[in-house]
């Protein structure tokens, strides 16, 4: 790990103020994937603004009657709220399909969105990555690409974002809420949060320098039989080859996100109106615009016999 | 260029420098300055930061002055010699790092120690002694739940967790009905403690152990 200087932060906007003014400063919550990444010498931060201390642990009702969860609440409380289990399963089997309990106790609301991909190019520092080092190539394009993008790739990144949580809160329609150093607030709908690779895919994110996380939104429960269905290479502990979360209604209207696909949670709301033909007639609109290597082009049949199974599920 | 005799002089100046600083503060080799410093190479890096923290570590009282980069792992090993607790990816992959921190179990790797200001800590030093075994510890013995025993510690302070965490209502991916208490099954215990690798692939007698010690017969 690269030195660096480290402060505990005494408010919301005194972090963000102090992350924007400090050169080469990060927020450390969790730190489950951020010191993963210290220690590869993938992030060197100069300095750390350690947002732990911070009031932003609770689960709290919205007047709108949906949920207010704040940005440090961990990823084990989160899944165990019984308001979560009982109106949002969804989120609640999302978050529980990620990672171990170990880093569940450990990892935050906040930083689960922020995580960054697990290609393994973006970790080797001796392979050219686009995301690590801009300008420098994609080792994933030509190499081994299994587990990698198929859809809203770009010639320059076909990373996969690696968050369960994200696409049960892209399903959702949750709200990002953050403070910016000025102490300005803004509402980012999770859809407008993250970006496609483009030319850019260092940048993830729509967050500013010094933005700072402190809460998601979740609208009104929707009702509906929640499923999360997560297909990977074992059976517990590991990430998605594709991911399928759904919120689907007795009428047999509902709404589809895919993991494991994409740069971000992959959701179209316009194939959500094919539903009650199936999972194909879904799955070829949502994935319409497929650009999978040879290595992955299992993962457009994979998408959609998943999407099936969860039909099938959701029907009981 | 610089001939390697012009570098000599500033990588001698650069340790001359961090024995002083280490002198002055009675702190281990580090620079506590945090000014840049320019090494033996020419490029400019970033010194070592120093920070304090006060953290209650198996019921006892501790502070520790650290390099602010110091895991939680390597606090307990290499300054609290609490070799107990092992080193095994130091990327949170293979579970045995595992403590128990506030009641909840995590990677130790991947924390930093600063960050535990007035946290408490328990590690396999913390359950029992050869003398008097933690009920896990002697589960784990009398199931033969391991086989070369790097793992165990971990193994033994998730399983301790895991237990907890049923008994608290916490779902897991193994839970059918995520409203509804979960039960110590196979199945659950699996899942639970799929965060702590064994390459012996002792699984199934840790398993028993710990179905065991949660009060059903094995």
């Amino acid at each position: 790990m690269k030195p660096f200087t480290y402060e505990r932060a005494k408010s919301s906007t005194a972090a963000a103020a102090a992350a924007a003014r400090t050169p080469g400063a990060k927020f450390i919550a969790g730190g489950t994937n951020l010191l993963d990444l210290m220690k590869l010498q993938i992030e060197t931060p100069a300095h750390l603004i350690d947002v732990n201390g911070l009031a932003l642990d609770g689960i709290e009702p919205t007047p709108e009657g949906g949920l207010r969860i704040g940005a440090l609440v961990r990823n084990t409380d989160l899944a165990a709220d019984p308001r979560v289990r009982r109106d949002y399963g969804l989120l609640a089997r999302a978050l529980l399909a990620g990672a171990s309990g170990q880093l569940r106790n450990r990892a935050t609301t906040a930083g689960n969105l922020l995580q960054r991909t697990r290609c393994p190019y973006f970790y080797d520092t001796n392979m050219p990555c686009n995301k690590r080092q801009p300008g420098s190539g994609c080792a994933a394009i030509g190499g081994f690409s299994r587990q990698h993008a198929v859809v809203g790739v770009s010639d320059a990144c076909i990373a996969t974002h690696p968050s369960d949580m994200a696409v049960a809160l892209r399903a959702l329609d949750a709200i990002v809420e953050t403070v910016r150093p000025d102490g300005s607030v803004r509402s980012i709908p999770i859809a407008e949060f993250y970006r496609l690779p483009g030319d850019t895919p260092h940048l993830e994110t729509v967050i500013e320098r010094g933005e700072l996380i402190t809460a998601v939104t979740l609208p009104r429960p929707l009702g509906g039989t929640h499923v999360y269905r997560k297909v990977r290479d074992r059976a517990s502990y590991a990430f998605a080859l594709v991911s399928v979360g759904a919120i689907i209604q007795n009428d047999g209207t509902g709404r589809v996100a895919l993991g494991g696909v994409a740069h971000k949670p992959w959701r179209i709301e316009a194939a959500e109106v094919e539903l009650p033909r199936g999972a194909k007639t879904v799955t070829a609109r949502l994935l319409a615009d497929a650009k999978p290597t040879h290595e992955n082009a299992f993962k457009l049949k994979l998408a959609e016999r998943t999407l099936g199974a969860v039909l099938t599920e959701a029907r009981g | 260029m610089g001939t390697l005799r012009d570098l000599a002089p500033s990588r001698r100046d650069l340790l001359i420098g961090a024995a002083a600083s280490a002198a002055v503060t009675g702190a281990p080799p580090l620079a506590n300055a945090q000014a840049p410093v320019t090494s033996a190479q020419g490029t400019v890096v970033q010194a070592p930061s120093v920070s304090k923290v006060s953290m209650t570590v198996n019921g006892m009282a501790r502070e520790l002055e650290l390099d602010t980069r110091t895991t939680l792992l390597d606090a307990l090993r290499e300054r609290l010699q609490l070799p107990g607790t092992k080193k095994g990816c130091d990327h949170g992959q293979c579970g045995a790092c595992t403590v128990i921190v506030g009641g909840r179990r995590i990677n130790s790797c991947l924390t930093l120690a600063i960050m535990h200001e007035g946290d408490s800590i328990t590690t396999i030093e913390g359950l029992g002694t050869p003398e008097k075994m933690h009920p896990m510890q002697a589960a784990f013995v009398k199931h033969d739940g391991y086989q070369c025993g790097y793992c165990t510690p971990g193994q033994i302070c998730s399983a301790v967790a895991i237990l907890k965490e049923i008994d608290s209502g916490i779902p897991s991916h193994a839970s059918n009905d995520l409203t509804a208490q979960p039960q110590v099954t196979a199945a659950e215990i699996r899942e639970r403690m799929s965060g702590n690798i064994c390459r012996c692939g002792a699984y199934s007698n840790i398993v028993d152990a710990i179905t065991e010690v949660s009060g059903r017969k094995a």
